[in-house]
C-alpha cells in the first residue's frame, strides 16, 4: 500500500478537530467562567479572576447540601460499581452456553437498555409508594441505576467472551483444574483489564445518573439531582464552580481506571509469556 | 452433585440469577406496575385502584398528545440524521485515516471521555455559549455578521437539538468505529486494485459493511432522544414539549395514572421503532 495520505485525510482531520472542539469547548468555557471575580455573572466578560466561587461552594448554602449529596453519590457509585462487575461477570459466564430462557433474559437486557429512563423511575417509585416502603437512594435508587449499568457491563462481557480463546480453559481442565479453579486462576486473570472497564462504566454511569434516580432517591439527593435543583434557583457562577469540580473529579476517576488498565497490560506484556524465548 | 453441576441449564441459571433478579424486580415489575396504574383513577391528592380507560381515552383524543408525539419524532429524526453524519465521519477518520495504533486509541478515548462525565453539567455549559450575551452572539456581532443578538440560539428547538447531538453523537461513533475496525483491509485493497475511487470504496465497500454498527448506534440515539425529558426541558427553557416532559409534568402534579398511561404509549412506540431497527441486525453476533 502506498503511504501517501488519501486526499480525504485533511478535510476529515479538520472535521475531527472541530468535533473535539464541539465536545470539549463548552466544558472549557464553564471552567474558565468558574474563576469569575466576585461581581461577575454567568456569561463573559470576566470581571476579574478569583477563587471566590470555589470558596463559596465550601460555605453554607442557602439551599441544599452539596457535600452530603457528593458523599451519597460517591457511596452509591461504589455500590453500583461492585455489583455491576460481579453480576456482569456471572451473567457473561452464564450466557456463554445457551440455557432454557437465555433468549428471554437477553431480550430483557436489551429492553433495560432502550427503555426510557423515566419509566424505570416512575415504576420503581410507584412500587415503593404503594407497598409502603420508603424510597431511598441506597435501595430503590440503587436498583433503578443497576438497570442502566448492568446492560453495559453485560455487553462488554459479551464482547470479551466472544473473543476469548477457549483453549486456555481446556488446557487448565486437562491439567486437572476444577471448574472453579479454571475460572479463578485462568479466566478471571485473563479478562481482568476488561473488568476494570466494566467498573469504570458502573461507577461513572451511576455517579452521573439523573433520570433513573429522580423519583427513586427519596428526600436525600444525589449530586446530579442537587445540581439540577441548583439550575432552577442559583444564578451565580457557583454552579459553574461546582460543575468544574465534579467534571475534574470524573476526569480523575477515568484517569485512575485507564492508568490501571495500562499498568495491567504492561505488566502482562512484560511478565506474561516466555514463548519463543528458548529454554530458560 | 458433580453431575448436577454439569447440567448447563442449571449452571446457566445459577450464574444468571442475580441478573435475572435485578431485572425482574427493577425492570419487569415496574413495567407491570405502570401498566396496572395506567388504568387507575386519580383525585387531586391521591390515586385509587380502578379499571377505567379514562386516562387512555383522554390521551388518545387530546390534540396535545398528537402534537407532542410529532415533536418527539421530529427531535428523534433530526438528531438521528445529524449524529449519523457526524458520527460516521468521525469513525471513518479514526478507523481509516489514523495509521498509528497509539494515536487511534488516544483519539478514540478523547471522543469517549465526555460520555463518562455528567450530562447535566454538559447541558449547563452551553449557556455561556448560546445566551443572549453569550460567546456566539458577541463573536458574530464583533465580526459584523449580525447587528443584534440572535434570540433563537438558546431556549429553542435549535439548542435542544444541539444538546442532543452534543450528548449522543458518541453512541454513533463507538459502534460504527467498532464495525469499521473489523472490516478486512484486503477488501479495500482489492477495491483499490479493481480501480475504485476513494468515494466508490466508501459507498460500495465501507458503508454496506458498517450497517450493523449504524443500526446499533441508531437504536441508542433514537431511544435516548425519544425517552428524554430533561434535555428538552432544560435546553428549551420549558418552551417545547416531548412525551417525556408530558410524563414528568403529570408526575409533578401527582397525576400518576395519567403519567403511567402516557408512559405505556411511549414504551409501545419505542419498542415498535426498536423492533423495526432490530430486523436489520443481529446484536449478539455483532459484539
Amino acid at each position: 500500500m502506498d503511504r501517501r495520505r488519501p486526499r480525504s485525510f485533511y478535510p476529515l482531520a479538520a472535521f475531527f478537530g472541530l468535533f473535539l472542539l464541539f465536545l470539549y469547548g463548552p466544558t472549557l468555557t464553564i471552567a474558565i467562567l468558574s474563576f469569575q471575580g466576585p461581581t461577575g455573572g454567568l456569561t463573559f466578560p470576566m470581571r476579574g479572576v478569583s477563587l471566590h466561587w470555589f470558596h463559596d461552594l465550601f460555605q453554607q448554602q442557602a439551599v441544599g447540601d452539596i457535600w452530603g449529596s457528593f458523599r451519597r453519590s460517591f457511596a452509591l457509585g461504589l455500590m453500583v460499581m461492585v455489583t455491576t462487575v460481579v453480576v456482569s461477570v456471572m451473567g457473561g459466564l452464564a450466557f456463554r452456553k445457551r440455557f432454557a430462557g437465555s433468549g428471554v433474559l437477553f431480550y430483557l437486557v436489551v429492553t433495560a437498555l432502550v427503555i426510557p429512563s423515566i419509566l424505570i423511575s416512575l415504576g420503581v417509585g410507584l412500587i415503593f409508594n404503594q407497598t409502603g416502603l420508603d424510597v431511598h437512594w441506597s435501595t430503590s435508587g440503587f436498583g433503578a441505576q443497576l438497570t442502566w449499568t448492568l446492560p453495559f457491563g453485560l455487553l462488554i462481557m459479551f464482547a470479551v467472551f466472544n473473543r476469548f480463546d477457549k483453549s486456555y480453559e481446556e488446557a487448565a481442565r486437562d491439567l486437572g483444574a476444577s471448574p472453579w479453579q479454571t475460572i479463578a486462576h485462568v479466566v478471571l486473570p485473563i479478562i481482568a483489564p476488561s473488568l476494570i472497564g466494566v467498573a469504570l462504566f458502573g461507577f461513572t454511569l451511576s455517579y452521573d445518573e439523573f433520570a433513573r434516580t429522580l423519583l427513586t432517591a427519596g428526600s436525600r439527593n444525589t449530586l446530579p439531582l442537587e445540581i439540577y435543583g441548583m439550575t432552577t434557583n442559583v444564578t451565580t457562577p457557583v454552579i459553574f464552580a461546582l460543575g468544574t469540580l465534579t467534571t475534574l473529579f470524573s476526569f480523575l476517576v477515568i484517569g485512575v481506571f485507564l492508568a490501571t488498565v495500562w499498568a495491567l497490560n504492561r505488566r502482562r506484556a512484560r511478565a506474561g509469556s516466555d514463548a519463543g524465548k528458548g529454554m530458560v | 452433585m458433580a453431575a448436577l453441576f454439569r447440567n448447563r441449564h442449571l449452571t446457566g441459571w445459577l450464574l444468571a440469577s442475580p441478573l435475572a433478579a435485578v431485572l425482574a424486580f427493577f425492570l419487569v415489575l415496574p413495567i407491570l406496575m405502570i401498566v396496572v396504574v395506567s388504568f387507575w383513577g386519580a383525585t387531586e391528592f391521591s390515586i385509587y385502584p380502578a379499571f377505567e380507560f379514562d386516562n387512555y381515552h383522554f390521551l388518545l383524543t387530546s390534540p396535545v398528545t398528537l402534537q407532542v408525539f410529532l415533536n418527539t419524532f421530529k427531535y428523534a429524526l433530526v438528531t438521528w440524521a445529524l449524529t449519523l453524519g457526524i458520527g460516521f465521519a468521525v469513525a471513518w477518520f479514526l478507523a481509516f485515516h489514523v495509521r498509528s495504533q497509539t494515536w487511534q486509541i488516544a483519539l478514540f478515548l478523547l471522543c469517549t471521555i465526555p460520555f463518562w462525565t455528567s450530562n447535566i453539567i454538559r447541558m449547563i455549559s452551553w449557556i455561556p455559549f448560546l445566551g443572549r450575551n453569550g460567546l456566539a452572539n458577541s463573536t458574530l456581532i464583533s465580526w459584523g455578521v449580525i447587528d443584534e443578538p440572535l434570540e433563537w440560539l438558546l431556549f429553542s428547538d435549535f439548542s435542544v437539538i444541539l444538546a442532543f447531538v452534543h450528548l449522543y453523537t458518541l453512541f454513533m461513533v463507538v459502534p460504527i468505529f467498532n464495525t469499521m475496525m473489523r472490516i478486512d483491509r484486503s477488501l479495500i485493497e482489492a477495491a483499490n486494485d479493481a480501480g475504485a475511487s476513494g468515494f466508490q470504496i466508501l459507498t460500495n465497500v465501507i458503508i454496506p459493511l458498517c450497517k450493523p454498527g449504524i443500526m446499533i448506534g441508531s437504536i441508542f440515539v433514537v431511544t435516548l432522544v425519544m425517552g428524554d425529558f430533561i434535555t428538552v426541558r432544560f435546553m428549551s427553557g420549558s418552551q417545547s414539549a416531548n412525551v417525556g416532559r408530558l410524563i414528568s409534568n403529570d408526575i409533578a402534579l401527582l397525576q400518576y395514572p395519567s403519567a403511567a398511561a402516557t408512559a405505556v404509549i411511549l414504551l409501545v412506540t419505542v419498542l415498535m421503532v426498536i423492533g423495526t431497527l432490530l430486523r436489520f441486525v443481529d446484536i449478539r453476533k455483532e459484539l
